[in-house]
């Protein structure tokens, strides 16, 4: 049965627990709601609970354990000399899921017949030949093993999906009636509803620390399985990037530090552009502007942060490059060879930031209390006086915070460099070369053909773990010097 | 005790109030100064806004207009056996195509010269797409029929400025003489801009086929998308959001929670989707490519932005309502459903929408999902079909096409911007009209 189809029978199974639910409460209660301990609705609610929560839990936990059990005991199948020297057990099980999505398909179109696709003697040149022939996709990789173990795969999956679909019915089932079965107008049905919802709610928020688990789990076992493959002092101290998807192992130069100065270098231009041009426009919003300047000025400033990356992307490659190079390329200075340099993505970053810088310095420039102010023009200090030597001092902690979060949004930013940045990794002075980072190169290495067990996608992971740990010790970082300039005035 | 009162050294020098010092003149000038590099700041981020949305509109309008030729074309019954009987039938047709062209420019008095070879490279292969019609409709036979056939994308990008008759080089796909034609059937009227109903309802067509594209297939795929993020964020932030601000205990899980939800909100995009590459891809084997994930994967992104707003909308809810409720001998579960929830909804529907508006402009974590790779030939078969077969999404439409060697793609990424920032534009709009309308001040 279709999961859609499925998720509705459980959500109908739900509703009808409801309707009955209440209408067995009302009967249980000659009619008269006062006679129950809650109102009637919770004793439906109760019984609808009861069908669908444990239903659809069981169907979630059944969705991300099939496919591994299944796999674990494909893999088993395969005998060892099945697997080629230069190849590995799970570049055939991914041979084998083809395959068995190949003859998913054929079945499907009905140009194959369950019984022959299922057929375990059938032979292996004639089950390609009629794959072929649906124009499903087969490599020569395909030896006799791997074809059985496909159709093992397949049956394994079929069984286990009608399993489940019985076994997540049922459980709805058992529910509704349990539910149902506790009717009485003794049962403190609101109490052990809002029990419920409040398990629900729990779970919701906890999917916050599912999510970093699941980043952090898939970051660190693929990174860990690179480092098997490839040094970890190599990776983190070499000076080369040089990539190769022909042979495997020993032949690439994965060193981050290129990858890394390429980061830090685009991310001090962005720096460079975004800082001065935000942090005055903060100091004018919030001490100079008049009131109706400041409400068109501001919302137009933060335009520049609701725009998507991909945007300010095909503005480095497509405007902002081609403008440079009329300027500082060969028909002008000479020193720039390619419209996509260090200079145009971190440019076009800086414009991307400028709201950021521009913003956070606003609200904590706001924060400080108007006595500070009111003390220094006392003394005959002007305005910009007041601003330079009383305000931005008590305001720097919150303004080197923002700085800092906006460093980390420069060193995370992906489209901008991808596009405007170029893809040579060097290490060099020059701004106007072009240079790589590391989001960009996690891109490269995970959209191109390469398998995900050599090195070279493996570094992705690697290198994805590099940026989570710097952004992340950026944010801290921030986040623990705005919270205590805070504490300062409150 | 000092006396700085008195007329020591440093102190100001005996002089007229009225009459400014050269200190106070150097004073008030940094002060000028200082005024007007805040203004210059500002000025500065806004030209930049400026210079934006100005080349996004000049560079991404010509992908809304192609350029066709209108030709009215009579074909009769006897032709149309003769044509069939041919050996070379779309030849035929091609042929008969020319003639009805020369007498419509004979019919105007321009002279001409062009052969077929020139036809095809500025039309492509008029004759098939003619056949096809007639085979489709034969009752169209003997009657007049105004043929729009649409132009090679280099003549598009000669009306546009992009080929230039300078620039072009002679080859099998335009020559300096065709461009000749084209202003001669520009003048006369025949051949003429129109709007590109493909570049909106179409899919994405091969790398060599600029003219052909269309953001349509991907318009849908983003759709299917934002339908997987509004339906899991949006219950699961307020579900989360509820229990941290009414219900959350002051402890160590609490503050784990919350500690999560500020870290996750400033974890870069790209690393989101390689979790959604490692966990629903390479762990689940769930289908490459499909909206599904890239909905998955957006949700949980933007998770932490609709929890953020919704705690505020809650927040902003003030005690009285609760304690009313409470005071009248609601459960504090009715309260915050009954009560607090309908009155925070608004807040929480903007914030909603600010989020999703987000997701929709996200690239990076499609990218490694596999959103790139593939190219969206049409619209998926059937709703089950949407969330499941692979299919592209507006942003990774655009890179693909940034991607792409052929300059013609690159107006049609910026046209696809254009469609992008419009839905970007009209979501802001409701927020924005949500929150004037509904927003309550206690």
């Amino acid at each position: 049965m279709p999961l859609f189809w499925l998720i509705l029978a459980v959500l109908g199974l739900a509703s009808v627990g409801y309707v009955l639910g209440r209408r067995r409460a009302l009967q249980s209660a000659g009619g008269d709601s006062r006679k129950l301990h809650s109102l009637p609705s919770y004793y439906g609610f109760n019984a609808a609970l009861k069908s669908a929560v444990p239903a659809l839990l069981l169907l979630v936990v059944w969705l991300l354990a099939q496919p591994l059990i299944v796999n674990n005991t494909v893999s088993e199948l395969i005998p060892d000399s099945a697997v080629p020297e230069s190849s590995s057990r799970g570049l055939i099980m991914a041979e084998v899921r083809r395959a068995a999505e190949g003859l998913e398909n054929a079945v499907a179109a009905g140009l194959m017949t369950e019984e022959f696709a299922g057929n375990a003697g059938a032979d292996v040149e004639e089950i390609s030949q009629r794959l072929k022939d649906a124009g499903q996709i087969v490599t020569s990789e395909i030896t006799q093993p791997v074809m059985r173990a496909a159709q093992h795969y397949r049956a394994m999956n079929t069984t286990g999906g009608r399993m489940m679909s019985v076994a997540v019915l049922l459980l709805a089932l058992v529910g509704c009636l349990w539910g149902l079965r506790e009717v009485a107008p003794a049962f403190r049905a609101r109490n052990v509803v809002e029990n419920g919802i409040r398990a629900l709610l729990i779970a919701a928020a906890s999917i916050a620390i599912l999510t970093t688990i699941g980043i952090l789990l898939s970051l660190v076992f693929n990174t860990i399985e690179f480092f098997r493959l490839y040094p970890a002092w190599d990776f983190f101290t070499g000076l080369n990037w040089a990539p190769s998807f022909s042979g495997r192992g020993g032949s690439s130069d994965l060193g981050v530090i290129p990858l890394l100065w390429g980061t830090f270098y685009i991310s001090i231009v962005a720096l460079a552009v975004a800082v001065p041009i935000g942090l005055f426009s903060a100091i004018y919003l919030s001490e100079y502007a008049s009131k109706p300047v400041r409400a068109v000025a501001k919302p137009m400033l933060e335009v520049l942060a609701g725009i998507p990356t991909i945007v300010y992307g095909l503005f480095a490659l497509l405007t902002v490059g081609p403008l440079l190079m009329k300027v500082f390329g060969s028909d002008g200075l000479g020193w720039m060879q390619a419209g996509t340099a260090v200079m145009t993505a971190g440019l076009v970053m800086g414009i991307m930031l400028i709201p950021f810088v521009s913003s956070l310095s606003d609200d904590i420039i706001n924060a400080v209390p108007q006595t500070l102010r009111d003390g220094s023009y006392g003394l005959g200090a002007t305005r910009s006086e007041t601003i330079r030597q009383v305000v931005l001092p008590a305001a720097l902690p919150g303004i080197v915070g923002a700085i800092l979060l906006a460093a980390s949004r420069a060193i995370g930013e992906t489209m901008i460099v991808v596009l405007g940045a170029g893809a040579a990794a060097r290490l060099s002075l020059n701004p106007f070369e072009a240079m790589t980072t590391v989001t960009a190169k996690i891109v490269s290495q995970l959209t191109g053909d390469a398998d995900f067990a050599s090195p070279e996608a493996l570094v992705a992971f690697a290198l994805g773990m590099t940026l989570f740990v710097i952004t992340l010790g950026l944010n801290i970082l921030a986040l623990y010097i705005v919270r205590k300039y805070r504490e300062q005035y409150e | 005790m000092t006396d700085a009162t008195l007329n020591g050294d440093g102190g100001r020098p005996n002089g007229s109030l009225t009459t400014q010092d050269d200190r106070t003149k150097a004073r008030n000038r940094a002060e000028t100064r200082f005024k007007a590099y805040g203004l210059a700041a500002i000025l500065v981020g806004i030209f930049f806004l400026v210079v934006l949305a100005v080349s996004i509109i000049r560079s991404g309008s010509p992908a809304f207009t192609r350029t066709v030729v209108d030709v009215e074309f009579t074909l009769s019954q006897s032709e149309f056996e003769a044509a069939e009987e041919e050996l070379f039938k779309t030849k035929a047709y091609q042929s008969l195509f020319i003639s009805t062209l020369k007498g419509q420019l004979d019919e105007r008095g321009v002279e001409v010269a062009f052969d077929e070879a020139a036809i095809e490279r500025l039309l492509g292969k008029v004759g098939g797409t003619i056949r096809e019609f007639y085979t489709a409709n034969p009752d169209k036979l003997g009657e007049p029929v105004q043929f729009e056939l649409p132009a090679s994308s280099r003549v598009d990008g000669y009306f546009n400025g992009r080929v230039t008759r300078e620039s072009i080089q002679d080859s099998r796909f335009l020559m300096k003489a065709d461009l000749d034609l084209v202003d001669v059937l520009h003048d006369a009227g025949i051949m003429k801009s129109s709007f590109n109903w493909t570049f909106i309802t179409g899919a994405d067509a091969g790398v060599d086929n600029p003219g052909g594209a269309g953001i349509g297939a991907s318009v849908v795929g983003s759709f299917f998308m934002m339908l997987v993020v509004l339906v899991l964020s949006l219950p699961i932030g307020v579900a989360a959001s509820i229990y941290l601000e009414e219900f959350a205990p002051q402890n160590r899980f609490t503050d784990l929670i919350e500690v999560n939800i500020s870290n996750l909100a400033a974890v870069p995009s790209i690393v989101f989707g390689i979790l959604g590459l490692a966990v629903f891809i390479q762990f689940m084997h769930l289908p490459q490519s499909a909206p599904l994930v890239g909905g998955l994967v957006l949700t949980l992104m933007t998770l932490p932005t609709i929890i953020i707003s919704t705690r505020a909308s809650l927040k902003a809810v003030p005690p009285s309502i609760r304690d009313a409720a409470l005071g009248v001998g609601a459960s504090r579960m009715q309260a915050v459903f009954h009560h607090v929830l309908p009155l925070a909804m608004p807040g929480i529907l903007t914030g909603t929408i600010i989020g999703l508006a987000q997701a929709l402009g996200e690239t990076a974590p499609l990218l490694l999902i596999g959103m790139v790779g593939f190219v969206a030939r049409g619209y998926p078969e059937g709703i089950a079909a949407g969330f499941t077969d692979p299919n592209s999404a507006m942003p990774a439409q655009i890179y693909t096409w940034a991607a792409r060697a052929d300059a013609g793609f690159y107006e049609k990424a910026w046209g696809g911007i254009i469609i992008l920032l419009a839905f970007l534009l009209t979501m802001n709009i409701i927020a924005i009209i949500l929150r004037r309308r509904f927003e309550r001040r206690w």
